[in-house]
């Protein structure tokens, strides 16, 4: 199958072409920081995570997109999600990458990140995110390309991939378990200390990553024959709404609990966020964004007219996509060590290289999704689907 | 066999670039260098374990010590011969080898490895 | 010719991953040492948990500035002036720092104006060893919770995990800053590289060989520092907490901090 990634427009190889370029730049950059060290970002000993494990964050959140397509498909057959799980999935095996590259660059000593597999460590939620990360990798690569392949022979799947698809649904929940415990479980952080941190991982993926899933679907109708349908679309659209009123009403209850109890170390990093702490406030326009986009998203998606329009719902997902990023790729990890456990604050802004990396890092997650959707795609023409 | 020119040379192409760095290195390098002992070292006949052993293993000696020394906390060797150590690469091994360009370096360029040792062990200081 | 190809190829697959993990397996099997084996010092201090107990009152500037030395000459810790970069095993810090949540706006001025002097607690209950995921951070059996620089992957969750701001990283080479014209203070101990944690190790390096805690020594005549094993009921610092009354950093977060703080 991957010779249809070989054969393509002048668009194609031209889109390949640009993501290839910056994928350079962030290399050239990469490099740059390996022989300099992480002195070369805006990281500090107090804010000791930046961007890097922010996105990483994030974009186990967009993972999820697989998940919301394969469960309504195969548990409750809800025939439209048929011709699109695919792209759930593609979507996922992007976005692991994304994560698993994001961490590696995060590394002090990346040539060592074997370590975690030579010295397993079970106490560790670092080393079950590296489990759980790459069993989703591995699931939805092989469920990707097996049913594609049937699909291409225009014969049904084999039978063993049934569990194999029905293990991906629990294990698609872990990934964002394990990655909220890693933030949920730690003493002195009271930004991250609250129970619903997992409930408000999983409300905010089950909205970002379909929400990208719905924009990627309609431009795949526009650039290729293939439509993935209108009512797969709209289903979609359903769950994005229903994820994103979910998130919101998540981020509701970590306020009242910081702002009724009055528990200065639960305030603080609301405080910071929303109003600024101690005259420090680089995240302050950040969180209003956030906000904004938020509420004006749900409040289109509510709408029945706006979520219909298909014009209407694409600008309503950028923004679910873009509010959510705010929050999971910038301010929930930053605000997490400010202010830093003797309580003093010390702020953070990505540096140049820091920001070459993290969009180096992007292009690369894109560059696979392209082959990967363009495969899906001229089979999906192929097949006169 | 369909394409057989294409095959061939393809084939060709990789053999030669695959093995290219060992042929360049045959024909490059000369004979390994023999590392120089100090006269302390001379002097004391034996290192911690016989030469041969030395020679061959000291990789895995140096590994051990160091798992031993930081991670057990047990900072004696008891070498076969029943003579106690202190483990440590820069206050044991490096008291009687302490010309490290002659001693460790030569070899190890040679051989194209570059143990990360040196970038927190701090090597004696040479007389140039 | 289709279907024999395939199945060649993935015979040539399989049969090269097979030959790589045997010769993986290969290397890591270990050689036979032959010798008799590794034991501690014979001289080296043994305790069951280590403590530090800090009499606040007699840690004038001048003692704690020699507290401070004797730790960084003797462990090559370089001096940024970044504070963002800067590397700390033991310095100080406010009241109101250091233990937060515990001021109040008419705190006495000679406590709120004295330097608090702060280094890893080497707490019981250690969450930079829980979380770290190459057990590159460990406690050992004595209490002291250590740092392995050879096998730390610097990704930095021991720093999101300590709550009292004890662990730095190299975020650069000290080789090519701090230590580029300047000899490192100590040719017995060594420096770090870039990419690793660091921390106080409680002087593991000095108590295997039956010293004292480099800062304990610094200022012994004082007695300002005094280092014992709290399991001992006969050690000093269970004599001093059981005179005393002391305090230690966040007690709240479960961590049981080993440095107490006699106010």
């Amino acid at each position: 199958m991957l010779e249809t990634a070989l054969k393509g427009s002048k668009k194609y190889w031209l889109l390949l072409l640009i993501l290839f370029g910056i994928h350079g730049a962030g290399a050239t950059a990469f490099l740059y920081q390996l022989n300099k060290g992480l002195t070369v970002t805006g990281m500090s000993r107090d804010v000791s995570w930046g961007i890097y494990i922010a996105q990483f964050t994030f974009l186990v959140g967009v993972a999820a997109s697989a998940v919301m397509v394969v469960l309504p498909y195969y548990l409750h057959n809800v025939k439209e999600f048929g011709k699109i799980t695919i792209l759930g999935e593609f979507l996922a095996v992007a976005a692991v990458n994304m994560c698993l590259l994001f961490i590696l660059v995060d590394l002090g000593k990346p040539m060592r990140a074997l370590n975690v597999i030579l010295h397993p460590t079970p106490n560790s939620i670092l080393f079950w995110d590296m489990v759980v990360l790459n069993g989703y990798l591995f699931l939805n690569i092989v469920i990707g390309w097996v049913v594609l392949s049937a699909e291409r022979k225009q014969v049904p799947p084999p039978t063993w991939i049934k569990p194999v698809i029905y293990l991906s649904i629990p294990w698609a929940v872990s990934i964002h378990t394990v990655t909220a415990f890693l933030y949920a479980g730690l003493p002195g952080r009271h930004f991250w200390l609250t129970a619903i941190m997992a409930a408000r991982f999983l409300g905010s993926a089950f909205a970002a990553g379909p929400a990208l899933l719905i924009i990627l679907c309609l431009i795949v109708r526009k650039v290729s024959k293939f439509d993935p349908g209108r009512e797969a679309i709209q289903k979609v659209a359903n769950i994005v709404l229903y994820a994103m009123i979910i998130s919101i009403f998540f981020v509701l209850l970590e306020l009242f609990t910081a702002f009724y109890s009055q528990v200065p170390g639960h305030m603080h990093g609301f405080v910071y966020d929303f109003v600024g702490l101690h005259g420090h406030g680089n995240l302050v326009p950040w969180t209003w964004a956030f906000a904004i986009m938020a509420v004006v998203a749900t409040l289109m998606l509510l709408c029945p007219p706006l979520r219909k329009n298909e014009t209407t719902l694409a600008i309503a997902c950028l923004l679910v996509f873009f509010s959510l990023w705010i929050e999971k790729g910038i301010t929930l990890v930053i605000t997490g060590f400010i202010p830093n456990p003797l309580e003093t604050i010390t702020e953070y802004v990505p540096t140049l290289p820091e920001l070459a990396i993290t969009a180096g890092v992007w292009a690369t997650g894109f560059l696979i999704l392209t082959v990967l959707y363009k495969i899906a795609v001229s089979i999906k023409e192929e097949v006169g689907a | 066999m369909y394409n057989k020119g294409t095959i061939i040379t393809g084939l060709v192409i990789f053999v030669v670039l695959f093995t290219s760095p060992f042929v360049l290195g045959l024909v490059t390098s000369g004979p390994p260098p023999e590392p120089e002992l100090t006269a302390k070292a001379k002097q004391a006949k034996q290192c911690v374990e016989v030469k041969e052993f030395m020679v061959e293993s000291h990789m895995q000696l140096l590994d051990d010590w160091r798992n031993e020394a930081v991670r057990e906390g047990k900072r004696t060797y008891v070498a076969t011969d029943g003579k106690p150590y202190t483990v440590s690469l820069q206050n044991t091994c490096m008291e009687c080898h302490s010309n490290k360009s002659k001693f460790c370096d030569q070899c190890h360029n040679y051989a194209g490895v570059d143990p990360y040792c040196w970038q927190c062990h701090i090597a004696p200081k040479e007389k140039s | 010719m289709e279907r024999s190809r395939r199945s060649f190829l993935k015979l040539v697959g399989i049969s090269t991953l097979g030959l790589g993990t045997l010769s993986a397996v290969d290397l890591l099997d270990k050689v036979d040492l032959r010798a008799q084996g590794f034991g501690p010092d014979p001289k080296a201090l043994q305790g069951e948990r280590w403590a530090l107990v800090v009499d606040v009152e007699k840690l004038d500037e001048e003692t704690t500035r020699k507290a401070i030395e004797a730790c960084h000459l003797v462990h090559n810790v370089p001096h940024y002036e970044d504070y963002e970069e800067e590397i700390k095993w033991i310095w100080t810090d406010t009241y109101e720092h250091a233990f937060p949540g515990q001021e109040y706006d008419y705190l006495a001025e000679e406590v709120e104006e004295r330097p608090f002097l702060l280094l890893c607690n080497h707490c019981s209950n250690p969450p930079c060893c829980r979380v770290c995921p190459t057990q590159a951070t460990w406690q050992r059996e004595d209490g002291v919770v250590m740092m392995d620089q050879h096998r730390c992957i610097g990704c930095r969750y021991c720093m999101a995990a300590c709550p009292f701001g004890a662990r730095s990283f190299n975020w650069k080479d000290p080789r090519t800053t701090y230590f580029k014209d300047k000899e490192p203070p100590n040719p017995r101990y060594p420096t770090r590289t870039k990419g690793v944690v660091e921390k106080c190790n409680l002087c593991a390096e000095r108590l295997a060989e039956g010293s004292m805690p480099a800062c304990v020594e610094a200022v012994k005549d004082t007695k300002a520092i005094v280092f014992g094993d709290l399991e001992d009921p006969h050690s000093e610092v269970r004599e001093l907490l059981h005179e005393h009354f002391a305090i230690r950093r966040k007690p709240e977060l479960g961590t049981s901090p080993n440095v107490y703080y006699i106010v």
